[in-house]
């Protein structure tokens, strides 16, 4: 790849694409249809509860969110690093950001309970509110990743795209820390209330955000017939086998260091070993998207394989949802210490583990995002040039 | 009461302060917005008084009382109905010994649920009062995970049979108000004016005032707050576990 790449719109008339469109479209509307039945009919046709307040839609729009902002990790690699092997992919890389970010905050808006108040989200703030920073962090990412695409698109502002990937790339350390935060900073939850999930939640980005741009790479660059060398794809997938291992290590550290505060060893033994689904899920995790994208990744019989790294990719996004599910509902289910160290019963509110069964307007909501980010990207790149017509190893 | 002002006339005042920001949603209801304050007087900080050996387990007055003042009485869906105030069984590990309690909003005085509000719902009236202005609320719950004691509740479908004095909104997040309607016009919230009639448990008053029922009461012996840990400086104070 040492030839200035040759971008170009993926073309027309390709055999599946509007199959492909329609099914995303598809999806989208049946996510529409679950948010306008949550709206209409109330969130008593969902699973969530007064004690499960934030459910499956969350899991979604935050794997979302949290993807997009490690989506630009191989535009950062380039831009930021001098990594020159990935310069041909940032502009996809920017796309993929943004589309992600879209579906995921898409979903977050659809799930409120007056999501035809939003104006008021926009109007109205509290700057003790982490919620507060976070739509402006959400929204001065779209505006920076947007800069930064237009500025790599411009071949006369080449100086600048060190500059403008620098300030996308500490944007979204910043943005993915104000996501962390919104759990970090729930003071009387034990799951939650920790700095380190701030780290945890940029770890996990990078992970989700490699493992999602690995596959819309290759399925958009299998959809146009163009070469993708063997090597690029499995110095992807090696990258993400080292970010998965980095996101264990502080996950690790989430749980080892809950298990040392007496007030949270509970909450830590809940999810390492007597919650019982959660238990389960979160050990699930740990080998669907952190041992195994390592192994795929880094194992010598796999090295330099293309089906391994996919796998790997794709794994790590399972895995990475169930880690969401994990922290996001296991952590609601447990019951609040309203008396640390005595147990307290009562209805439904207290006491016990809550149960929790997502509906399938909430299974529609998020997956519609998901569709979103996706339709997005594809038509982004039917219509833009992100893509170098070769990127052969050569 | 303690104001010198007639308080037809303040009310009248504040009627005339919050118009503005206050819509009528039909005729004889409205729902509270932000002025609210131009009630609550800076100098008072409202709170309750529980004495848990004069609360008897099986009682449920004071949650039937609020259910039936607010008008929040459950659709029969226990884990998506409003709950306003609940009573609780804390029991020791080891002895088994145990006390039965009403949770309710704290009403603190640095509420986690204030914090956190992205548009500024939720807010304390300078009396200490914490109230979710329903006309800015988007239905985030994220004050739902923030409080410590599970005292919100998120209304999950239509309700019907709506206090005018009470306000409630399909997609928006509610708690106790402390009885406003009730105190602002110098009378007890609805709970305490129950529970005088079973084991006379609550006391509700003044924490600011030492010559009040409450402050008097608090000077009889120590009273703890929930998750003193915490340090919210909840207005709502329990004796006796």
């Amino acid at each position: 790849m040492a030839r200035a790449a040759v971008f170009a719109e993926l073309r027309a008339g390709r055999p599946g694409a509007v199959g492909i469109g329609l099914a995303l479209g598809a999806v989208v509307l049946l996510g529409l249809i679950a948010a306008h039945a949550m709206e209409t009919e109330g969130h008593v046709i969902t699973g969530m509860t007064n004690r499960v307040v934030w459910g499956m839609p969350h899991v979604f729009a935050i794997f979302l969110i949290v993807a997009a902002s490690g989506a630009l990790n191989v535009a950062s690699m380039a831009s930021v690093f001098g990594r020159e092997a990935y310069k041909p992919l940032s502009r996809l890389s920017g796309v993929l950001a943004l589309a992600l970010l879209l579906g995921g905050l898409a979903v977050l808006v659809l799930d409120l309970g007056r999501p035809d108040r939003l104006i008021v989200a926009m109007t109205h703030f509290n700057f003790r509110s982490i919620f507060a920073w976070n739509i402006f962090l959400y929204t001065g990412f779209v505006a920076v990743v947007g800069a930064y695409l237009v500025i790599m698109m411009s071949p006369r502002w080449a100086a600048r795209v060190k500059t403008a990937g620098t300030v996308a790339f500490l944007w979204r350390l910043i943005l993915t820390t104000g996501t962390g935060s919104i759990f970090g900073f729930l003071l009387a939850r034990p799951a939650y209330d920790s700095a380190i999930l701030a780290p945890l939640f940029i770890a996990l980005s990078l992970v989700f955000g490699q493992a999602a741009f690995l596959l819309v790479l290759l399925g958009l660059a299998r959809f146009d017939g163009r070469p993708v060398g063997d090597q690029l794809v499995t110095r992807l997938a090696r990258l993400l086998g080292l970010l998965a291992a980095v996101a264990l290590y502080f996950t690790a550290l989430q749980h080892l260091t809950a298990l040392y505060a007496p007030a949270r060893a509970e909450s830590a033994r809940f999810v390492l070993v007597e919650g019982g689904i959660y238990t389960l899920l979160f050990w699930g995790h740990v080998l669907i998207g952190g041992v195994a994208p390592m192994v795929l990744a880094w194992h010598p019989a796999y090295a330099g394989r293309r089906g391994p790294a996919i796998l790997a990719a794709a794994l790590a996004l399972i895995g990475g949802m169930v880690q969401i599910y994990v922290i996001v509902i296991g952590g609601q289910v447990q019951p609040l210490p309203l008396f640390p160290g005595l147990i307290v019963e009562g209805g439904v509110l207290d006491g016990g583990v809550a149960p929790y069964a997502p509906s399938l307007p909430e299974f529609g909501l998020g997956l519609g995002g998901v569709a979103l980010a996706l339709l997005g990207v594809a038509l982004a790149a039917r219509f833009l040039p992100l893509l170098p017509l070769r990127l052969a190893d050569d | 009461m303690n104001g010198a002002a007639d308080p037809a006339r303040r009310d009248f005042l504040a009627r005339l302060g919050g118009a503005a920001a206050t819509l009528a949603l039909a005729p004889g209801l409205t729902l509270m917005a932000g002025p609210a304050e131009a009630k609550a007087s800076g100098g008072r900080r409202w709170g309750l008084l529980i004495d848990l050996t004069r609360c008897a387990s099986g009682c449920e007055g004071c949650v039937k009382a609020c259910g039936e003042e607010n008008g929040w009485a459950g659709a029969g869906r226990p884990a998506t109905d409003a709950q306003w105030i609940r009573k609780v069984t804390v029991k020791d590990r080891k002895s088994g010994a145990s006390a039965g309690l009403p949770v309710l909003c704290q009403h603190c005085a640095e509420p986690p649920c204030v914090d956190v509000c992205p548009t500024g719902a939720s807010f304390k009236r300078a009396d200490g009062v914490v109230l979710v202005d329903k006309h800015i609320c988007i239905g985030c719950r994220y004050c739902m995970m923030a409080c410590p004691f599970g005292a919100r509740s998120f209304v999950h479908e239509d309700v019907t049979d709506q206090k005018p004095h009470a306000p409630r909104g399909k997609g928006t997040v509610e708690s106790c108000t402390l009885c406003v309607h009730r105190i602002d016009k110098g009378g007890q919230p609805a709970c305490v004016e129950a529970c005088a009639k079973e084991g006379g448990a609550m006391i509700f008053g003044d924490l600011n005032d030492p010559q009040g029922a409450l402050g008097k009461a608090l000077a009889r012996g120590l009273a703890a707050r929930l998750r003193p840990d915490l340090a919210l400086g909840q207005g709502v104070l329990y004796r006796g576990l």
